[in-house]
C-alpha cells in the first residue's frame, strides 16, 4: 500500500514504521494518524511481523498534535470542543489501543523531540530507546490547557510515578533521554549514532522470540495493572495454559533439555 | 459445490454437546436457515437422555452479529406476525436443558438476544454485546426489551437499545450480563468444563432448578418459594437423591441416572 506521511520497510521479521513528515516534526496530521493505525493493524494481522519498531524520519521523533492543520477550525468553544472530542474518538484513540494491544513486541527508537502526543506514542511502545540528543516533554498543560492525551495521563504516572508525572505535566521541562532512562521512563538511552544499529539488533532478537508467548505477557502485564492479586493469579494460570501450548514452548523446552539455543518460530 | 454446514455439532464429552454456528464470512449473521439447524438440534435434544447440557459457541471475531439483514427486504408485517423467526428463537428459550453461552467477538443484536436466552454466559475478554435495532428503524424482536432490562437494570439496558451503544466483556460482567470472563482462547472450555460439572450432577435436579430459576422472574416471591419446596419434595423420591447422600456419606462421587 502507498503511503504519504509514514514509511514502511521489513527485514528478518521486524516491521518498521518510520513517520515521515520532517518539515513537520513528524506532527500526527490525520492522515499521519489514520495511515498509522492502519499499518499497525495490519502489522498484527500479518503473521511474518513479529517485531514492530516505531521511529521519525529527519531530527524529531514526533511533535504530537499538528496544530496547524486543525487546532482551531472552529469559532464556536463548544463546537471546538466537539470535535477535538470526535477526531480523539475516530483517530487518535484507536491508534493507542492498536498499539496497546498489539499481541507482538513493539519498540520506539526515539531519535530527536517528542512532544505531546508523540512523546505518550513512545510511552505506548513496550521498550523505548532514545538518542542522547532525543527528549521528552509535556506540552498538553503548561502551553494549552489541555489534558494529556493519547494515553499520556495513564501512562506517564505507571512509569514515572506521581510526582515526576505531575511534575513533568505541570511545568512541561524538557526531561533528557538520559534522565528519562535514570528514571525509569524508558529503556536506555543510547548515542545518536548508535540509536539505529542498537534498536535494530533489539528489534531483531525480539522477532526471533516466541512471539505468541510474548503478546500473552504482554496482556498479562497490562491486565496486573487493574487486577488484584487473586485475579492476576488466576489470569496467569489462564494465559499460562494457553501459552504451554504454542510449538515455541515445545521447542524451547526442547531445546533446554537438549542444550542448545531455540529456534523459534512465533507459533 | 460442497457448503459447509451452518452449525456444526460435536461431543467433547459424554452428555455433553458443542455448537458452532458457523457463517464465518457473514460474523455468524443469524440467517433462517441458520437459527432453524440450531431450533431442530435443540429440540432433538429435549427428551435425548444422552444429552444433558449444551454449549453454544460461535467464531472468534463474532458469536453472532444479528440478524441477516440481507434477508429483511423480504420480511413484512405478515411474515413478523406468523412468527415463523420468534418460534426459532422460542426454541432455545424453551430448552429444559442447561445451555451455556460461549462468546468471543459480536454479540449483537439477535446474537444477543441468543446469549441471553442461554443459561449461562461465559465471555471471551473481546466479547462485546449489544442491541443496535433501534438503528433499522425497529427493536430487538427476540426478548432484547425483556431480558436485558431483567438482568442489566432498566438504565444501562435503555442506554443498549436506544442508543445503541454496545458495552464490553467487563462492563458486560459487571453489570451481571454474563457470569465470567475469560482469555478468548480458552472461553470455549472454560465453557465446556461448566457443562461437564453439570451432567456429572444429577440431571432431574439441575432441570427443576433451572426450570425454578427462569420462573423467578414472573412469579411473586410467595408462591416461587411454595413451588421451591414442593419441587425440592419431589426431588426427596428421587433415586438419584438417595444415591448423591449416599455418595456424600460414602466420600465418593455419585452415579446419577436421572431416575
Amino acid at each position: 500500500m502507498r503511503h504519504q506521511t509514514i514509511h514502511v520497510a521489513d527485514a528478518n521479521g521486524v516491521r518498521t514504521l518510520t513517520l515521515d513528515r520532517p518539515e513537520r516534526l513528524n506532527a500526527l496530521s490525520h492522515t499521519l494518524v489514520r495511515e498509522l493505525t492502519e499499518a499497525v493493524k495490519a502489522a498484527g494481522r500479518d503473521a511474518s511481523v513479529r517485531c514492530l519498531l516505531l521511529t521519525g524520519a529527519g531530527r524529531g521523533f514526533c511533535a504530537g498534535a499538528d496544530l496547524g492543520e486543525g487546532g482551531m477550525r472552529e469559532n464556536d468553544p463548544a463546537r471546538q470542543g466537539e470535535r477535538i472530542a470526535r477526531d480523539m474518538d475516530r483517530l487518535h484513540n484507536p491508534l493507542v489501543r492498536a498499539l496497546a494491544q498489539l499481541e507482538k513486541p513493539t519498540l520506539a527508537a526515539v531519535n530527536g523531540p517528542a512532544a505531546g502526543g508523540g512523546m505518550s506514542l513512545a510511552l505506548a511502545c513496550d521498550i523505548v530507546i532514545a538518542a542522547r540528543s532525543a527528549y521528552f516533554v509535556q506540552v498538553f498543560g503548561p502551553q494549552l490547557g489541555l489534558v494529556p492525551d493519547m494515553g499520556s495521563s495513564w501512562f506517564l504516572p505507571r512509569v514515572a510515578g506521581r510526582a515526576r508525572a505531575l511534575g513533568l505535566a505541570l511545568t512541561g521541562e524538557r526531561l533528557s533521554a538520559e534522565q528519562a532512562a535514570q528514571w525509569g521512563l524508558i529503556w536506555r538511552c543510547v548515542e545518536d549514532a548508535q540509536l539505529l544499529p542498537e534498536a535494530t539488533s533489539l528489534a531483531g532478537k525480539l522477532a526471533a522470540g516466541p512471539t505468541r508467548g510474548l503478546g500473552y505477557l504482554k496482556r498479562a502485564l497490562e491486565a496486573g495493572e487493574l487486577n488484584d492479586l487473586d485475579a492476576q493469579l488466576n489470569l496467569e494460570r489462564d494465559l499460562q495454559s494457553v501459552a504451554s501450548r504454542t510449538a515455541d514452548f515445545t521447542e524451547g523446552v526442547n531445546a533446554f533439555n537438549e542444550k542448545r539455543r531455540p529456534v523459534f518460530k512465533g507459533r | 459445490m460442497s457448503e459447509e454446514p451452518v452449525i456444526r455439532i460435536t461431543e467433547p464429552a459424554p452428555f455433553v454437546r458443542l455448537v458452532t454456528m458457523n457463517r464465518p464470512g457473514a460474523l455468524n449473521a443469524l440467517s433462517g436457515e441458520l437459527l432453524g439447524a440450531l431450533a431442530q438440534a435443540l429440540d432433538g435434544w429435549r427428551h435425548d437422555e444422552a444429552v444433558r447440557a449444551v454449549v453454544l459457541t460461535g467464531g472468534e471475531r463474532a458469536f453472532a452479529a444479528g440478524a441477516d439483514i440481507k434477508e429483511f427486504p423480504l420480511q413484512t408485517p405478515a411474515t413478523q406476525i406468523l412468527e415463523e423467526r420468534a418460534a426459532l428463537f422460542d426454541a432455545i428459550g424453551r430448552f429444559p436443558k442447561p445451555l451455556i453461552a460461549a462468546v468471543n467477538g459480536y454479540a449483537l443484536g439477535g446474537g444477543c438476544e441468543v446469549a441471553m436466552a442461554c443459561d449461562i454466559i461465559i465471555a471471551g475478554e473481546t466479547a462485546r454485546f449489544g442491541q443496535p435495532e433501534v438503528n433499522l428503524g425497529i427493536i430487538p424482536g427476540a426478548g432484547g426489551t425483556q431480558r436485558l432490562p431483567r438482568t442489566v437494570g432498566k438504565s444501562l439496558a435503555m442506554l443498549m437499545c436506544l442508543a445503541a451503544e454496545p458495552i464490553d466483556a467487563k462492563r458486560a460482567l459487571s453489570a451481571g450480563l454474563v457470569a465470567e470472563v475469560t482469555p478468548k482462547e480458552l472461553t470455549v472450555e472454560r465453557a465446556l468444563a461448566i457443562a461437564k460439572a453439570i451432567v456429572a450432577r444429577p440431571p432431574l435436579a439441575v432441570r427443576v432448578a433451572k426450570d425454578l430459576i427462569l420462573r423467578s422472574y414472573d412469579t411473586p416471591l410467595d408462591a416461587g418459594l411454595k413451588l421451591e419446596r414442593r419441587s425440592n419434595a419431589a426431588l426427596f423420591g428421587t433415586e438419584d437423591k438417595q444415591e448423591g447422600v449416599a455418595a456424600f456419606i460414602e466420600k465418593r462421587p455419585g452415579n446419577f441416572k436421572g431416575r
